[in-house]
């Protein structure tokens, strides 16, 4: 019986050291964590991370529900790390403060696409700096999110992203074409337009950027990021 | 034959010798939950190999059912998981680690029921879960997809049949316990409290962002390295020492194993962040502990290999040695490889890519579900009264398993490492990167076709026994018969 006891006593304990040392000390550290901000003369100002509310909340409701995080992280690794930087993902390495509001944060554990922490920046990119004008970095707005998302490949010929032509739907033309209207060939009097839940998505795509900059973390100078 | 008597020969060696009336009467009071368990982890394992195939197509060809939104990538990924997670390998794993507490505790078990309607309430909860994700319902959380309504459903019918063999422990009428039950009583332990407090992270207010990712990734890490691991060592530890009818080599190195094992298999679930945005040493503390667990995977290989000593001929013989012996080798392979793939300089490159699929294929698949095929190998005939029908299916099952499956890891190995070293290549852009992995991807559907043609002649064969369709009960089904001058 006092070998069982010993078992039981071991079993009990090992887990509570797991439990412990992975999640209950984590969770004091970061627990109490606030968003950076800056005091101006007793007003707060430059208040970063912000909660999600609106569009973005809306859209990671659609980017957790098709799953986008089985192919796409949103975490810039430092420079030991990899070359996520150097890729044009990002300034800066991605810290817990900046996914304070995030709940659940979609990290990521694949990359079978780009990284998308940064992605709504304007200085975003996925393709190498200084080719040839033909392959210079796309500007990423609503309309090229929209339509990469309805057919990757009409934007990135080798792609191997899946279409989310169901996040779309084909309607007839009354009277005038719709603003949101797709460029992509459908039969005469009709057009592709997105479905709320491909505009929201693309308004979260579109809000995420993380490149503020942070006090516990080191930004790359600019000379270096365009290197 | 008399080479039946060496695969089915009551005097033992892990359990102490008992009569075979009252053994064969504790096998009886495991039938109904047992078979309720295999029959139903069949099915799952049936469905886990379609939305596995579908979700390997995908990744070549990605306009593949693109059009039909529950079965779009993003959702068919975490639902095959989820599947071979919590419908195949922990509801097989729960029917051998019933069978075994019974038998290894020389207890008969007493209302049968408690233990189906434990399982029932699983598949429910699991079921709903299963559907909630492919309706696009998720937590969004790698590793801990189902919602918390269904994964509470599945919380509770567990908690029924842990609960159960709890009691085969408390009640055994045998002292000290085996090393085998040490491993169950772990496993049994263990799983709950994870699933749950990974849960609870992530709906209680106030815990911080990432904090949620590393709950989940540490209860993804546990459900493997402890849950599934536990349970495949604990059944190897006995189908080895069983069939081969000879002692464990070392029961001081089977102790050492097992401290280790749940000493350091605890803290290793943060290797899945590594780099990420966590405090840096809790990254640092899981490599630690994936290091020190070299101390478990070599006990347990040299232990278990040792054992088969001069009778690895067993392989060609016997269909469980074959199966569960292949499973320890992937043990070891799988653990080494997981090993590396932690340290910081490995992890770097390996990070983002089929890597670790592939070190969660060479777990679940190559280790943990080829040991369980060889637990029901045994099992089953012992249950339903009468032997498996043909030696040949059971060879061309392991051919597909082994075959194919080994195919499909060393395919997504291949992928992991060509695409990592793209990726830390400045002139390689990231399309190439990704580019240069396809062909194995499409290696991979080709290999998943042959696992599922093994899988379906398994399945058949498992009907065909639960129909009673087979040999007469008494002499195992063996490969070749085993000869005269190999028997000592």
């Amino acid at each position: 019986m006092n070998r069982s006891s010993y078992l039981l006593a071991g079993i009990i304990g090992s887990f509570l050291l797991s439990v412990y040392a992975l999640v209950i000390i984590p969770q004091k550290q970061l627990g109490s964590m606030q968003p950076q901000f800056q005091d101006d003369e007793g007003k707060i100002v430059d208040i970063y991370p912000v909660e999600n509310v609106g569009i973005v909340h809306a859209g990671r409701a659609v980017y957790a529900s098709e799953g986008c995080i089985y192919c796409h992280s949103q975490q810039v690794r430092d420079e030991q790390n990899g070359l996520d930087m150097e890729r044009g993902w990002g300034v800066r390495r991605t810290v817990a403060r900046d996914y304070l509001f995030d709940d659940p944060p979609f990290l990521g554990s694949t990359r079978m696409g780009p990284d998308l922490a940064n992605v709504g920046s304007a200085k975003w990119r996925n393709e190498p700096e200084n080719e040839d004008p033909d392959h210079k970095p796309a500007k990423r707005d609503a309309k090229w999110h929209l339509l990469h998302l309805y057919n990757p490949r009409v934007i990135v010929k080798d792609s191997n992203m899946p279409p989310y032509r169901y996040l779309f739907k084909k309607q007839k033309i009354g009277g005038q074409r719709s603003v949101d209207a797709l460029d992509v060939p459908v039969e005469e009097g009709y057009e592709i337009v997105p479905k709320p839940e491909a505009k929201n998505l693309v308004g979260y795509l579109l809000s995420l950027d993380k490149s503020h900059p942070l006090k516990e973390v080191k930004t790359a100078a600019p000379e270096v990021a365009a290197k | 034959m008399t080479a039946a008597a060496t695969a089915s020969s009551p005097t033992m060696t892990a359990a102490a010798d008992f009569p075979a009336a009252e053994r064969a009467a504790i096998d009886a009071s495991t039938r109904g939950p047992v078979l309720f368990f295999f029959g139903n982890a069949m099915l799952w394992l049936f469905l886990a190999s379609i939305l596995g195939f579908i979700a390997s197509v995908q990744l070549h060809s990605p306009e593949f059912l693109a059009s039909i939104p529950f079965l779009t990538y993003g959702r068919i990924w975490p639902a095959y998981t989820n599947v071979m997670n919590f419908g195949w390998a922990s509801l097989a794993g729960m029917g051998v680690a019933i069978w075994l507490l019974a038998r290894l505790s020389r207890v008969r078990i007493k209302f049968p029921g408690v233990l189906i309607t434990g399982g029932v309430f699983w598949q429910v909860g699991l079921t709903y879960g299963i559907i909630s994700i492919l309706a696009g319902k998720t937590t969004g959380l790698e590793g801990l997809e189902i919602p918390t309504g269904s994964a509470a459903l599945m919380l509770f019918g567990y908690l029924l049949v842990a609960l159960w063999g709890s009691l085969l422990f408390g009640f055994r009428s045998q002292a000290p316990a085996y090393i085998s039950v040490w491993y169950l009583v772990a496993a049994l332990f263990w799983f709950p409290w994870t699933f749950a407090a990974a849960h609870a992270a992530n709906i209680l207010p106030g815990v911080s962002g990432v904090v949620q990712n590393l709950a989940a990734a540490w209860a993804a890490q546990n459900f493997q390295s402890v849950w599934l691991s536990a349970i495949g060592i604990a059944t190897a530890y006995y189908l080895i020492p069983k069939v081969i009818n000879r002692p464990i080599h070392s029961y001081n190195l089977a102790s050492i194993g097992f401290w280790t094992f749940i000493l350091f298999s605890g803290l290793t679930g943060a290797t899945r962040l590594s780099g990420g945005p966590i405090p840096a040493w809790v990254v640092t503390l899981s490599i630690s502990a994936s290091i020190l667990l070299l101390v478990h995977i070599i006990t347990v290989t040299v232990n278990l290999v040792l054992t088969m000593r001069g009778q690895y001929h067993m392989v060609y013989h016997s269909p469980t040695i074959r199966f569960t012996f292949f499973g320890v080798l992937a043990f070891t392979i799988a653990s080494v490889i997981g090993l590396f793939g932690s340290l910081r300089s490995v992890d770097k490159v390996l990070h983002f890519t089929q890597f670790h699929n592939a070190q969660f294929h060479l777990v679940i698949f190559a280790f943990y579900s080829m040991v369980i095929f060889g637990a029901i190998y045994y099992i089953l005939p012992r249950l339903v009264g009468c032997e498996w029908l043909s030696a040949s299916m059971i060879s061309l099952h392991f051919w597909g398993a082994a075959y194919g499956g080994g195919m499909m890891i060393c395919m997504l190995l291949f992928s992991g490492i060509s695409t990592g070293l793209s990726l830390i290549d400045p002139e390689a852009t990231f399309g190439q990167a990704l580019q240069v992995s396809q062909v194995y991807q499409v290696g991979r559907t080709i290999a998943w076709g042959m696992v599922a043609i093994g899988q379906t002649i398994f399945a058949v064969h498992f009907l065909l026994m639960l129909m009673r369709i087979g040999q007469p009960g008494g002499e195992p089904t063996l490969f070749a018969p085993i000869g005269e001058e190999e028997k000592h």
